[in-house]
């Protein structure tokens, strides 16, 4: 047996999964993926440098720990939420919040469901013992160590069920909050099932309550979208500036079915966003596009996993990464052709604007082409704003950070542009604007 | 007091000085021609009175209403009545005509302590203005300048001298590109604008544009200098002698 030594952060995340094992939910199978997936976990523990997919986001050098769990949230607790997500409020959207890794049925609009659509948290579908429910929670590949470590630890999230031919006119709108009153982690896990013909849009935001500052937040979304239904998803992530937020999002889609994300990450001090997406039935369409705003001493990752394994599909990446001060952004795209994919039509297309001289972009665009007949492409860029542009822009009498905030709104724009709906487009110029004021 | 007085210039850039001591004097309501071969420092000096960065003044100074400009961050100079019509007006996409427009005309009305313009107010006012200069509407949708033939990027810089309302006007080789038609609307345009309170400085290379903005002085300038000054008649005297003779002089 390979004997590891362990750190003693190492051990004492062992004897938190020990201890807190009670806590989490479900039985039997459940129990021992968790196990498993721990394990898994243990083996390499913290992602750092030396593995390849984590080089640019060493979370042994910025991470150091994961913190213990977070307690249940108390009233109070509950209460700083309530006011986070009210701030954050969507007009029109069902609301669904997490609060420090719990559902929080109070804080949520549950009633008057449309018709085909289920919500249910995930502790209780674990408790009923609901086995291919929790299967397809938790069925996400452990060889990632932090996916592999949500699934070890998940205590909650929202199993979200749309019957076939749903078309769901309201959003869903996933609030994920912080509100604890010491430093902790929260580990949550959602699962969406789209049936065939539905159409579903979801939204979900990342904040802190009042007063919350450093903690961690680790959830992993899955995705089924089922054949000729259509998901739009739009995430922002504007945690708090000590915090930590290391999600995945597991995509996969039916025959002719489509997908439009978008993701922005303004906020948080560390982040990684690792998105994979599978086109499993033909003639299925991808749109993903990211934008990352940071300053300071932020690091914001986002890793995309775009596999390709049937034929006719089509996919576009478009990434805009603006960066300023000291902060870093890094941008992972592998597009994978498998062999039996033939007529892939997949780009990718990312753009980094560096605001000051210690201001760092990553970007590492991949393609493995195992097919012959494909149409694939990326490109990237790293650059500066234009100073001739803002020199005219200052001659027609605007201050230079208004100059810079119209060239960066144009920037950011293109992916903005492609969410679908008006008002989520909105919603996410506005999120954008608050970092162009904030700067100013 | 002068509105612009440049005196005794002395500018480099890149460690090469271009302008080597150059003065001009301009009072409100006057039109100040500058001609003079391409490479003269013609598009030098209306870039260092508008405050683009990369040149260095190493010499002399330049007062507008009394004050230094050369103090003056760019965004101040505009809002305080300085604009220079590009000879290369740039391309910003992503950003319409009418958001920018709308923008930095709050933006100077802000730094002078007045009240922002309302939409409604805007849109009528760029409407006119638009018409006036045969602009159509649907070129303020789109990105500034982006897909703008040059004639019209021209006529964009018109539209935003008049809704400004500098109290003095660089115009910088305004005709290069156009043809005489137009030429003809976007001089139209100036001369709309001509009034006792405001001067405008007109540079070119060639006296043709002069048939259509009329000055009250015209200088030639020459490897970083005025060599000569004149009312109008100097303009034609040059068309028909050309530029060589200031060469040897200067
Ligand atoms: N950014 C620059 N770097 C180096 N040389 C320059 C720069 N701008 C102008 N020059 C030089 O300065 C001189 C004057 O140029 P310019 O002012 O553009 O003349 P004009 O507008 O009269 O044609 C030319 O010799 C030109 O090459
Ligand atoms: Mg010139």
């Amino acid at each position: 047996m390979n004997v590891v030594a362990k750190t003693e952060t190492g051990r004492a995340l062992g004897d938190a999964f020990a201890s807190a094992r009670d806590r989490l939910p479900g039985k039997g199978k459940i129990a021992d993926q968790r196990r498993q997936a721990f394990e898994a976990y243990e083996r390499s523990g913290l992602p750092h440098r030396r593995i390849e997919d984590w080089k640019y986001t060493d979370l042994r050098a910025l991470m150091r720990e994961v913190l213990p769990l977070a307690p249940a949230p108390d009233a109070a607790a509950l209460g700083r939420a309530a006011a986070a997500a009210k701030l954050r409020a969507i007009d029109g959207v069902r609301r669904l919040v997490l609060v420090d890794g719990a559902f929080a049925p109070d804080l949520s609009d549950l009633g008057s469901l449309e018709k085909g659509l289920g919500i249910r948290p995930l502790r209780e579908v674990l408790d009923a013992g609901d086995g291919a429910l929790s299967a397809q929670a938790f069925a996400t590949d452990i060889s990632d160590p932090m996916i592999a470590l949500n699934g070890a630890m998940a205590t909650d999230g929202v199993v979200i069920e749309i019957a076939d031919g749903a078309v769901l006119a309201q959003p869903l709108h996933i609030v994920h909050v912080a509100s604890g009153t010491a430093p902790a982690s929260m580990f949550t896990r959602s699962l969406l099932r789209l049936g065939r013909d539905t159409n579903v849009t979801l939204v979900e935001s990342y904040l802190a309550g009042e007063g919350t500052k450093a903690y961690q937040a680790h959830d992993a979304l899955i995705v089924a979208i089922g054949d000729n239904a259509r998901f739009d998803h739009v995430r922002l992530v504007e945690d708090s500036i000590d915090a930590f937020n290391i999600s995945s999002a597991t995509i996969s889609l039916g025959a002719h079915a489509h997908l439009n994300t978008f993701g922005l990450t303004s906020g948080g001090h560390v982040s990684r966003y690792q998105l994979t997406v599978t086109c499993a039935g033909e003639g299925s369409k991808v749109e993903t596009n990211g934008v990352n705003l940071i300053n300071g001493t932020q690091h914001a990752d986002t890793t995309l996993f775009m596999d390709h394994a049937v034929p006719h599909c089509a996919s576009r990446e478009i990434f805009r990464a603006v960066v300023d001060d000291r902060a870093h952004s890094v941008f992972q795209g592998r597009i994978i052709v498998r062999p039996d994919a033939q007529k892939t039509d997949a780009k990718m297309m990312t753009r980094a604007l560096l605001l000051s001289d210690d201001a760092e972009a990553d970007n590492k665009p991949e393609l493995e082409i195992f097919a012959d007949d494909v149409t694939c492409g990326h490109g990237a860029t790293t650059g500066a704003l234009d100073e001739s542009l803002l020199f005219y822009m200052r001659a027609r009498g605007l201050p230079e950070k208004e100059a810079q905030a119209l060239l960066i709104q144009a920037f950011v724009g293109e992916a903005i542009e492609s969410i679908a709906s008006d008002a989520l487009r909105e919603v996410a110029i506005a999120t954008a604007q608050r970092w162009l004021e904030a700067r100013a | 007091m002068s509105l612009l007085e440049v005196k005794d210039l002395k500018v480099r850039v890149e460690e090469r000085e271009i302008l080597h001591g150059l003065s001009l004097t301009v009072n409100p309501g006057e039109v100040h021609a500058i001609m003079g071969p391409n490479g003269s420092g013609k598009s030098t000096l209306s870039h260092v009175i508008a405050g683009k960065p990369g040149y260095e003044v190493t010499g002399g100074q330049i007062l507008f209403r009394g004050e230094d400009l050369l103090e003056m961050e760019p965004n101040e100079r505009a809002a305080n009545g300085v604009f220079l019509a590009f000879q290369y007006p740039v391309e910003i996409p992503g950003v319409t005509t009418w958001n920018f427009l709308h923008a930095a005309l709050n933006a100077q009305r802000k730094a002078r302590g007045e009240d922002e313009i309302s939409s409604p107010a805007f849109l009528k006012k760029v409407r006119e203005v638009a018409k006036s200069l045969n602009i159509p509407q649907d070129m303020l949708k789109r990105g500034v300048n982006v897909g703008f033939s040059g004639g019209e990027k021209k006529r964009n810089e018109i539209l935003q001298m008049a809704l400004f309302e500098p109290a003095v006007c660089i115009l910088d080789e305004m005709d290069s590109g156009l043809d005489i038609d137009a030429l003809r609307i976007a001089a139209d345009g100036v001369n709309a604008l001509r009034s006792p309170e405001r001067a405008m400085v007109v540079i070119t290379h060639y006296q043709r544009l002069l048939n259509y903005i009329v000055p009250d002085f015209v200088h030639v300038m020459s490897k970083g200098r005025v060599v000569k000054s004149g009312g109008k008649e100097l303009a034609l005297e040059l068309e028909e002698s050309g530029y060589a003779q200031f060469e040897d002089a200067a």
